[in-house]
């Protein structure tokens, strides 16, 4: 862009200049807005107003390096709730979108999502469902998918059934800087590779941060994804999920849970006051028959966190049931379920290439640090074969620091400040 | 220099010559129908020479939209049961949607060098043309099902259905085995639509044919009101569910298979199929649903396909259990 603007300065011709649409509320905003949306050209911007929106339609943006830029997330507001077409309120399919300061509220289904896309930004937004947890209320508020070089920075998540912020099947990944709030999930990676989580807050969901991985789809084996300096406290919200979708299998009150996935590194993140359990890892709770599909962890390395109060009073459903069953209460603060194949479960443990690490937690509250759940015992074995365990030292590989993610977007490298100034 | 061939080719050919080849393959769309020439008479219809109407075997539902389809190519689309048939850069796809002597849009699809071109154009009052509109448009429509906010899509939502994940966008309807009806694939070899007809060609039913069995016309209609998005490849692979003609594994064709981001749109259900159990099919409640959340397809409808819906209850109903 700066070289641009030299060039131009220097008298060479210049390429047609990036055009600003400028779209304000009123009874034709939609279709300006989704005008504007399909004449924007690479590196022109739309800017909306001041105000309210009033929008009946989904939105979609298809062209390549585009802005939609508003006045703030809380000046500017596309409401959904008076619509009746579309999946969701902002579909963006072009590359090198830069989405900032606006707010989607009340969509039928998701808020903004992007498909299939090489760099999208979405930040200092705001995607939120006004009358707060509700199984009525879209699924996804930030819906990344399929998609490589995504930044989510500086965004609020509000009331979505499943997860605020959710990014699957993607690559190249950061979300920094937000905060989730009365979803089920505040924030969820699935299916991914490469993520940065870091400086988020995630608070009154039903579960903090979800680092799931699932069978049966395009991209599946989740790996290499660091989760660090987040806090994740009183995450409360009754599990208000509509049935069917995995993330009702999220007891209320977890302040992590990591299905599957390997090569996740958890690090000088706090977790308190979740009351069933502040950090769990565990496999795929359902049966599959995928052949391309490894449903257990490996290589977790938990090291370098703060675990506050938790696991005080341990959610009714399934899952909260058996940890207390299990463990009694308080539940200890990182709950391993002891799952692994049965030929290793019976002979070695897990492969010694599989191994986690869990060290140098800092534990200020009265629970037990760890708890090997052995849910293998529980439920396969007689009873008085299950052998429960509080020995965190059986987590002790030696795993290398995870990879920085990098994201690129436009071609700018978006941790190099002298490029990225969004 | 290859536009100019192809306009040389255009010219040489009886068959072609009334179709504004031009208005085909320019880089903005004209503003008119009427500018493409490819019709004689707007008012019957009546296609100008070239201009061939078609049938497919399985249409998509569209509001009980009915629709009348012609193609105009410049040259025959080789033989292929791969996909869409890969009419050469010049071709046009265009579709008329109306309900009785009330034609609502004409929708055109124009191969040109940079890939396919999707525009809606719609009729005037008076019907004696139709007018650009890249930005969609909600019309009150009087139709035999009640009056309906009829959707036109806009530039960006004909690519939510016609673009494949690599970026490519294609025709939907015209493949072999969806054309594969009557003598129409022998029509289009003497007319120079169709390179070749082999008798041994795929065919598709026609999903409302009920002297066919239920299985292949619940997998018709579902490869055709779909399988659009719902395919490897395309916008909802994401979800893992595949509703293709060609795909036979039983998870991906939903049996048993839980959903994956589809939020309330699982409406408190476990499983896309349940066999033997319409009801409890998360499939079954997104075909009949006509909330922008939940229904299936997104967009395309906006009232629900009674018939369709029954015929995918029925083909649960009847699997076993």
């Amino acid at each position: 862009m700066k070289r641009l603007a030299l060039l131009a300065l220097a008298g060479f011709a210049a390429p047609a200049a990036a055009e600003t649409f400028f779209v304000l509320p009123g009874p034709d905003a939609e279709t300006q807005l989704q005008e504007a949306l399909i004449l924007a050209q690479p590196g022109d911007t739309v800017r909306l107003g001041v105000g309210e929106f009033d929008m009946r339609n989904g939105l979609s943006l298809d062209n390549d390096d585009v802005t939609i830029a508003g006045a703030g997330m809380d000046q500017t507001v596309l409401s959904f709730r008076n619509q009746t077409g579309g999946g969701e309120g902002l579909l963006v399919t072009g590359n090198g979108a830069i989405l900032k300061d606006f707010a989607i509220e009340d969509t039928a289904g998701d808020g903004v999502k992007s498909k299939g896309v090489d760099g999208i930004a979405m930040l200092r937004m705001r995607v939120e469902w006004t009358r707060g947890p509700n199984p009525e209320n879209g699924g996804y508020a930030f819906y990344p998918v399929q998609s490589h070089n995504v930044l989510i920075d500086g965004v609020v998540a509000i009331g979505a059934s499943d997860s605020g912020i959710y990014v699957g099947q993607s690559q190249d990944i950061i979300v920094r800087n937000s905060r989730g709030e009365y979803n089920v999930a505040g924030l969820e990676i699935e299916n991914s590779y490469r993520a940065d989580v870091n400086d988020n807050i995630l608070t009154n969901n039903t579960g903090g941060i979800l680092i799931f991985d699932l069978p049966d789809l395009p991209q599946q084996g989740g790996h290499d994804i660091r989760v660090f300096n987040n806090h994740s406290f009183h995450n409360a919200t009754q599990n208000f999920a509509p049935e069917g979708n995995i993330v009702g299998i999220v007891p209320t009150g977890t302040g992590m849970l990591i299905m599957a996935n390997h090569d996740v590194e958890v690090f000088g993140n706090t977790f308190e006051d979740n009351k069933t359990v502040n950090l769990v890892i565990a496999s795929y709770v359902e049966e599959t028959d995928d052949p391309n599909y490894n449903k257990h962890p490996a290589r977790l390395h938990i090291h370098d966190n703060t675990f506050g109060t938790g696991g005080f009073e341990p959610d009714t459903g399934e899952f909260g049931t058996i940890m207390k069953d299990i463990f009694g209460v308080p539940i200890p603060q990182i709950v391993f379920d002891g799952v692994m194949p049965l030929a290793r479960y019976f002979t070695i443990g897990s492969a010694a290439g599989d191994k986690h690490s869990i060290h140098d937690n800092i534990n200020n509250s009265d629970n037990q640090l760890y708890g090997n759940a052995d849910f293998i015992g529980w439920f396969g074995l007689p009873r008085w074969l299950h052998s429960m365990s509080n020995n965190v030292a059986e987590h002790h590989a030696e795993l290398d620091p995870i990879a920085p993610a990098v994201v690129t977007i436009r071609g700018m490298d978006v941790n190099d400040t002298s490029v990225w100034k969004e | 220099m290859k536009k100019l061939l192809l306009a040389l080719i255009a010219a040489a050919s009886p068959a072609a010559a009334d179709v504004n080849t031009d208005a085909v393959m320019a880089s903005r769309p004209p503003a008119h129908l009427s500018d493409f020439g490819f019709f004689d008479d707007l008012a019957t219809m009546t296609p100008a020479t070239g201009v061939t109407p078609y049938e497919i075997a399985s249409a998509l539902f569209t509001d009980y939209a009915e629709k009348q389809r012609w193609i105009y190519t410049p040259a025959p689309a080789p033989y292929s049961t791969e996909g869409a048939l890969d009419f050469p850069v010049g071709a046009a796809l265009i579709k008329l949607f109306h309900y009785g002597d009330n034609l609502i849009e004409t929708r055109v699809l124009l191969h040109q060098e940079a890939g396919w071109k999707a525009y809606a154009y719609l009729w005037n009052a008076d019907h004696t043309d139709a007018d650009l509109k890249l930005a969609g448009a909600d019309l009150a429509v009087d139709t035999p099902h009640g009056t309906i906010s009829y959707h036109v899509p806009n530039v960006n939502q004909c690519k939510g259905c016609h673009v494949d994940n690599a970026g490519n966008f294609s025709p939907i309807g015209p493949k072999i085995r969806n054309l594969n009806v009557a003598d129409q694939l022998q029509r289009f070899v003497t007319l120079g639509v169709l390179a070749e007809a082999p008798a041994d060609a795929p065919a598709m039913p026609n999903y409302m044919d009920e002297t066919v069995p239920l299985p292949e016309r619940a997998a018709a209609y579902l490869d055709i009101n779909c399988a659009h998005c719902h395919a490897p490849g395309h916008p909802a692979d994401t979800s893992g569910l595949y509703l293709n003609w060609e795909e036979d594994r039983p998870v991906h064709r939903g049996i048993g298979k839980h959903p994956t981001a589809a939020g309330r749109g699982s409406g408190n259900l476990d499983y896309d199929v349940v066999p033997g159990d319409p009801d409890a099919s998360i499939i079954v409640y997104r075909i009949s649903s006509v909330d922008p959340g939940v229904m299936m397809p997104e967009l395309g409808r906006t009232i629900v396909h009674a018939e369709g819906v029954q015929l995918i209850r029925d083909y649960i109903a009847s699997l076993s259990e």
